[in-house]
């Protein structure tokens, strides 16, 4: 499969006075790649997606889009990129067809396919029901829509996506990602979020960015082996004395968490889960609940910095 | 550039400031031009003996252009506030800036439709002096000046204002800075002219808005009265230009 980068970022820092918010980051983005941009708030995501957008300008480093240079030819590249900041830039007087209408026209699309192009955008953002509306009296998941259908109006090469779902409900949260999925299968898109299960949901690539470094760079399944819990939660209403589950194959240590609930930390390799269900059966603890403990975002930074701390970074 | 001016000018309209300054300041000279013409009817008889006194063009329009410059000012700061302050506070800048603009286009494309504003402005003002026309003789010489004056003096406004408009998030900021730098310069000749001496500042003279619209208010089109007013805009289009640029940068 030949790839053709279309985003290429070399070693951008930025500063706001001392404090260094995006540190020497580099990175590339394929053409019909999604790729996260994963952080907690404040390691310099907002930052980064700025400095890709064009709103800010980086200290040092450059970045490429399509082939145009973004600091000495900023038309040209920011005509290849569509933007959509934290706070989804809108005209709340205007409405939703009124204000795609200027997305148009100063996105510089020809006057006789504005209307096309329009038409398209609401109806692929699911916007038809509310394209006579005022945006003000829109929703926060229409309004994000309008947001994500102001960037995507004039096809660009690549999509910025900085933090889409913030602020919605579950529902809205869903449809939005199943837009943005949409979305990726004509253009690439580069999102941002501090929410894991997004980023493994929509993302092909993921960048885990800490305090303005990129720690992480790698697929999603590589991601996931980071994830991998390794600690079950067993509730059994007639437990076994502690030694016992710990003895199991495979288990390392066993710890009690109530008075019948008990956290087994085992090896990666050495499930136990099958061996405790057919002990729990024959020797009848009644076992009620068994799950897998599932990592937080602040776990697998620290697996991961703690990783790389101890082996050497060999990507950067 | 045109669409972003014509856009500007669109939602200017979509708010009800625009039709209230309209229609309020429309009120307003509507009652001066009236009280010019009753002065004039009570004078007439009076002057109407005289070869060469001054006739409605000299006593009823000019006055009314006057009054028309100080209501300007008056409510150019509010048409300007939000041009930029307001874009910041609604984190809709983003939207131009990533768009396939450059800075100059934002400026200028902001400029003229504040400019465009205003002229519709002028142009409702206007009807009121052409109105004369059918029972009097008007001198439309004077007029003209007297109107291209007022245009230059209405876009030296927006342009400051639009630079202290986009010095800050808050629209209200940028009203009263803007409001006081435009009446600062309206003045700044007062210091000049009130020496005893007769011999005024010259530098301070020049600098004023009010001085440079007064000869062209006579009817007299001085080359360096215009030249003063595009000095005045490019200069604070270009310092609005310098300052977007900037804060990508700082």
């Amino acid at each position: 499969m030949t790839t053709t980068t279309l985003l290429k970022a070399d070693g951008i820092s930025r500063y706001y006075g001392s404090h260094r918010a995006v540190d020497n980051v580099s990175f590339e983005i394929n053409k019909g790649e999604v790729l996260g941009f994963l952080g907690p708030n404040g390691a310099g995501k907002s930052t980064t997606m700025k400095i890709l957008s064009g709103n800010l300008s980086p200290n040092t480093g450059e970045i490429t889009i399509n082939g145009y240079d973004l600091l000495s030819q900023p038309k040209q590249a920011k005509a290849h990129i569509g933007y959509l900041p934290e706070q989804p830039p809108l005209y709340k007087e205007l409405t939703v067809i009124e204000f795609l209408r200027f997305c148009a026209q100063i996105n510089n699309i020809s006057p006789s396919k504005r209307s096309q192009a329009v038409n398209t955008v609401i109806e692929r953002c699911g916007l038809t029901d509310v394209s006579n509306r005022l945006i003000a009296n829109l929703s926060k998941g229409y309004q994000q829509r309008v947001g994500i259908a102001q960037a995507i109006i004039h096809t660009p090469a690549v999509v910025i996506l900085d933090e889409p779902t913030s602020g919605l409900d579950p529902i809205q949260i869903r449809e939005i990602r199943q837009l943005i999925r949409d979305i990726a299968t004509e253009h690439s898109v580069i999102l941002s979020t501090h929410i894991l299960p997004e980023v493994q949901m929509l993302c092909d690539r993921v960048q885990i960015i800490n305090q303005g470094q990129l720690i992480f760079t790698d697929t999603i399944a590589t991601l996931s082996q980071y994830m991998q819990a390794s600690n079950l939660l067993v509730t059994l209403v007639n437990p076994p004395s502690i030694t016992t589950l710990q003895e199991l194959e495979g288990v390392i240590t066993a710890e009690q968490v109530s008075s019948n609930r008990f956290r087994l930390h085992y090896h990666p390799e050495h499930n136990p889960t099958e061996t405790l269900l057919n002990k729990a059966v024959s020797l009848q603890w009644k076992l009620t609940e068994l799950s897998p403990e599932h990592h937080s975002l602040e776990d697998v930074f620290m697996n991961i910095i703690q990783h790389e701390s101890s082996a050497k970074p060999e990507s950067m | 550039m045109f669409n972003l001016a014509r856009n500007e000018l669109y939602r200017l309209f979509l708010s009800p400031l625009a039709w209230l300054i309209l229609a309020l300041s429309t009120l307003i000279l509507a009652y001066l031009f009236l009280t010019h013409i009753d002065n004039f009817v009570q004078i007439q008889a009076k002057i109407s003996a005289i070869a060469g006194a001054p006739g409605v063009t000299e006593l009823i329009i000019v006055p009314l252009f006057s009054n028309t410059a100080t209501i300007l000012l008056l409510i150019t700061p509010l048409i300007t506030m939000r041009l930029i302050a307001e874009e910041r506070r609604n984190d809709s800048l983003p939207l131009l800036l990533s768009a396939p603009l450059s800075i100059y286009q934002i400026a200028f494309g902001k400029f003229f439709g504040t400019l465009g504003f205003f002229i519709i402005l002028l142009a409702l003002i206007c009807l009121m002096p052409l109105s004369l026309s059918i029972g009097s003789a008007i001198d439309y010489g004077v007029i003209s000046a007297a109107l291209l004056g007022l245009v230059l003096l209405v876009a030296s406004f927006s342009a400051i204002g639009l630079y202290l408009s986009s010095l800050t998030k808050q629209p209200a900021i940028a009203a009263m800075t803007t409001f006081s730098g435009l009446f600062l310069l309206w003045i700044i000749d007062w210091a000049g002219t009130n020496q005893m001496a007769g011999e005024s500042s010259g530098l301070f003279n020049w600098l004023s808005l009010l001085r440079h619209f007064e000869t062209l208010l006579q009817g007299e089109v001085n080359s360096s009265d215009i030249a003063y007013y595009l000095i005045i805009i490019s200069l604070f289009l270009t310092l609005t230009i310098r300052h977007l640029d900037s804060e990508r940068l700082n």
